[in-house]
């Protein structure tokens, strides 16, 4: 496990263990009481087409929707904010996001990248005591609800034995379901909530998850050949799904496919404060006592 | 008095008369009147005006309309506004087509409504600056300018009234492309016929929009006000786009050209103030006049073409498989960030024969 992670993990057990604001966490003009607002997804069992690129017997194919159970966890009712990103940067724990200053109003960071993301929940966890991280996709997907929308078009062959067909089929689609452009960012809130009461999701701010880019090959039977994770690639939720390299800013400028490209990145948070975390973290403090550090 | 100087130019033009083509045979007013006179109108790239490849008849004058119209146009997806000026409305100007010995008769309008003279400056056409110095007109003028075509291939024109005024003008869209074809049509490297089925007309733009301090694009109330600070942009040689056709993705998406396999194509592609270099992703160039002049032979199998600034070159191809192509200027920091790519959907079989996807993706077998 990377050190900054043990710091974090150490960090938030011991603000665990105190109320937060006594916690010495007077670092900064942080207050506990700025912590995000959280909504709690209740355990569902989801219908989930699983990311990246899928072959049966070599042949591309749809993603197979198949039947995932998500436990309870708590996510963000906002995206992150600019303003508290900004925080980050000032106390030299995140790199400056790739996105207009901050005006007056509440509005989500953009420009970040995935690195800036995990960056952000390691400071994020060391300042308000609770362990937060990035959603996976299936998070993602639950807490998105009715909003989820997965991958827009379908990359099947349609034609085995021409695969230009599918190019031009799937060229057509996004052409079809090209949208006007929404290059301003909005104030948190702008999009509304869905039926979890999880804000914006699906509006013009694309939200980083912690799941790696894979290519899966399939028997003909459908059962699991082999799979090749890339996490230099993550995947991100929104009004479609894309898959953006880890260092990437700009959605426009990562995209690798044709259609059109996520207007902005930006990302929530998971609050990690569930029976398996509090195991994590004793692991975590067990494991470094164990190194001697 | 008869001096040196005037002898030895004496001597130069007696050579450049002797090296003049026999067609040097003029005609007169009274024979032009009496050629058959033909009434084109222009359609907006990437289309081109309906036209014969080899010419039927005999020469006639061709006659052309173009109204400027200065206007503003959303050039990228962030809606930038460039302080627009145009021919006939559309950047790149349409393309006109004749043959060669024809007249090209162009009625040229400015109309009330704009703020600027304007002209225009052939480069198919000899003397008075490719017509520049006798087509001048301000906003409420028209002008008639008729040029034979003496040369064939692809040609620039743009609007030139003078000084800065002239590279302001072509970047903000004044310019476009006149094709002159032999009139027995367009003869591969051993002479022999080729003809295409499809012409597509690529206009390149090197756009340079000034941006404010926080790095965003400015918008500007008229030409006027934008002039001193996209001159500065001007003058740094870094345009902030370059696109085809007038935008970022004019020529992608429902714009996207179309072929057919087995398809022939020619692709004219323009660029009136900046060196750019075509490439067909997963296609070639079969023939290409680089240069665009159809008395030189075309160049074979190229992968990608070399156009001047302030030059059109065409290049002719079969499509061989089915598939989206990317057309792009192969600088692919233009293509990509600043927008010069373009998209053909060829629809028909594939190929296995010229390429086929052996084995799929997958781990790297261990041993």
């Amino acid at each position: 496990m990377p050190h900054h992670l043990i710091d974090a993990l150490i960090g938030a057990a011991a603000a665990l263990a105190v109320p937060a604001t006594a916690a010495g966490i007077a670092h900064h003009s942080y207050k506990a009481t700025d912590i995000e607002e959280t909504v709690e997804i209740r355990t569902i069992v989801l219908d989930f087409p699983a990311p990246g690129e899928f072959l049966t017997r070599g042949v591309p194919t749809a993603s197979p929707v198949q039947p995932v159970k998500v436990g309870t966890f708590r996510i963000m009712k906002q995206q992150v904010g600019a303003e508290t990103y900004a925080l980050c940067v000032e106390d030299g724990a995140c790199d400056p996001a790739d996105s207009a200053i901050p005006n007056e109003e509440d509005t989500p960071v953009t420009g970040v990248n995935y690195l800036d993301a995990t960056a952000f929940a390691a400071w994020y966890s060391k300042k308000t005591g609770y362990p937060w991280r990035l959603p996976t996709a299936d998070e993602a997907a639950a807490a998105a609800g009715e909003r989820f929308a997965g991958d827009a078009f379908s990359a099947t062959a349609d034609d085995p034995a021409n695969p230009a067909v599918a190019w031009l089929r799937r060229y057509r689609e996004e052409v079809a379901a090209k949208r006007p452009a929404d290059p301003a960012v909005k104030a948190r809130g702008f999009y509304g909530a869905n039926a979890n009461g999880v804000e914006d999701f699906g509006g013009n701010v694309w939200e980083w998850t912690s799941t790696c880019y894979a290519r899966t090959a399939l028997a003909s039977d459908g059962t699991l050949e082999s799979r090749t994770n890339n996490c230099g690639v993550r995947v991100l939720e929104g009004l479609h799904r894309a898959y953006m390299s880890s260092f990437v800013r700009d959605g426009k400028s990562g995209g690798c496919a044709v259609g059109t490209p996520p207007e902005h990145l930006g990302f929530r948070l998971v609050r990690d404060d569930t029976a398996l975390a509090h195991a994590r973290l004793a692991a975590a403090r067990l494991w470094q006592r164990a190194a001697g550090s | 008095m008869f001096t040196r100087r005037q002898a030895l130019m004496g001597a130069a033009a007696a050579a450049m008369l002797a090296a003049i083509p026999p067609m040097a045979a003029f005609a007169n007013e009274a024979e032009i009147a009496g050629l058959p006179r033909e009434r084109v109108t222009l359609v907006a790239p990437p289309f081109v005006h309906a036209h014969q490849q080899v010419a039927k008849e005999g020469p006639k004058v061709v006659e052309f309309t173009m109204t400027i119209e200065e206007k503003p146009v959303v050039i990228d997806d962030d809606g930038t506004v460039l302080q627009g000026m145009t021919f006939d409305g559309s950047i790149p100007g349409p393309m006109m087509v004749v043959h060669e010995g024809d007249y090209v008769e162009l009625t040229l309008v400015n109309p009330g409504s704009n703020s600027m003279p304007h002209n225009i400056d052939f480069h198919a056409a000899t003397g008075a600056l490719g017509g520049g110095a006798l087509t001048l007109i301000n906003p409420g003028e028209q002008v008639k300018l008729r040029f034979k075509a003496t040369r064939t291939g692809t040609f620039v024109y743009h609007c030139a009234p003078e000084g800065p005024m002239i590279p302001w003008h072509v970047v903000s869209g004044m310019a476009g492309t006149i094709m002159v074809l032999p009139r027995e049509g367009l003869k591969n490297d051993k002479g022999e016929p080729i003809t295409y089925d499809k012409v597509f007309y690529i206009g390149e733009n090197d756009f340079y929009v000034p941006r404010d301090e926080e790095g965003n694009f400015k918008t500007y109330e008229s030409h006027g006000d934008s002039y001193a600070d996209t001159l500065e942009v001007m003058k740094s040689l870094t345009p902030t786009h370059v696109v085809f056709n007038g935008a970022r993705g004019a020529l992608t998406g429902d714009n996207a050209m179309k072929a057919r396999v087995g398809e022939t194509v020619l692709i004219v592609h323009s660029q009136a103030n900046r060196d750019t270099r075509p490439h067909l992703i997963g296609g070639h160039g079969d023939y290409v006049w680089e240069e665009g002049k159809f008395a030189n032979p075309p160049a074979k199998d190229l992968e990608t073409w070399f156009i001047r600034g302030g030059s059109a070159g065409a290049a002719l191809y079969t499509f061989l498989q089915p598939g989206v192509y990317a057309y792009v200027n192969h600088n692919l920091i233009e293509a990509v960030e600043l927008g010069a790519t373009a998209h053909f959907l060829v629809d028909g079989d594939w190929n296995d024969d010229l390429m086929k996807q052996v084995e799929a993706p997958g781990p790297i077998p261990t041993h």
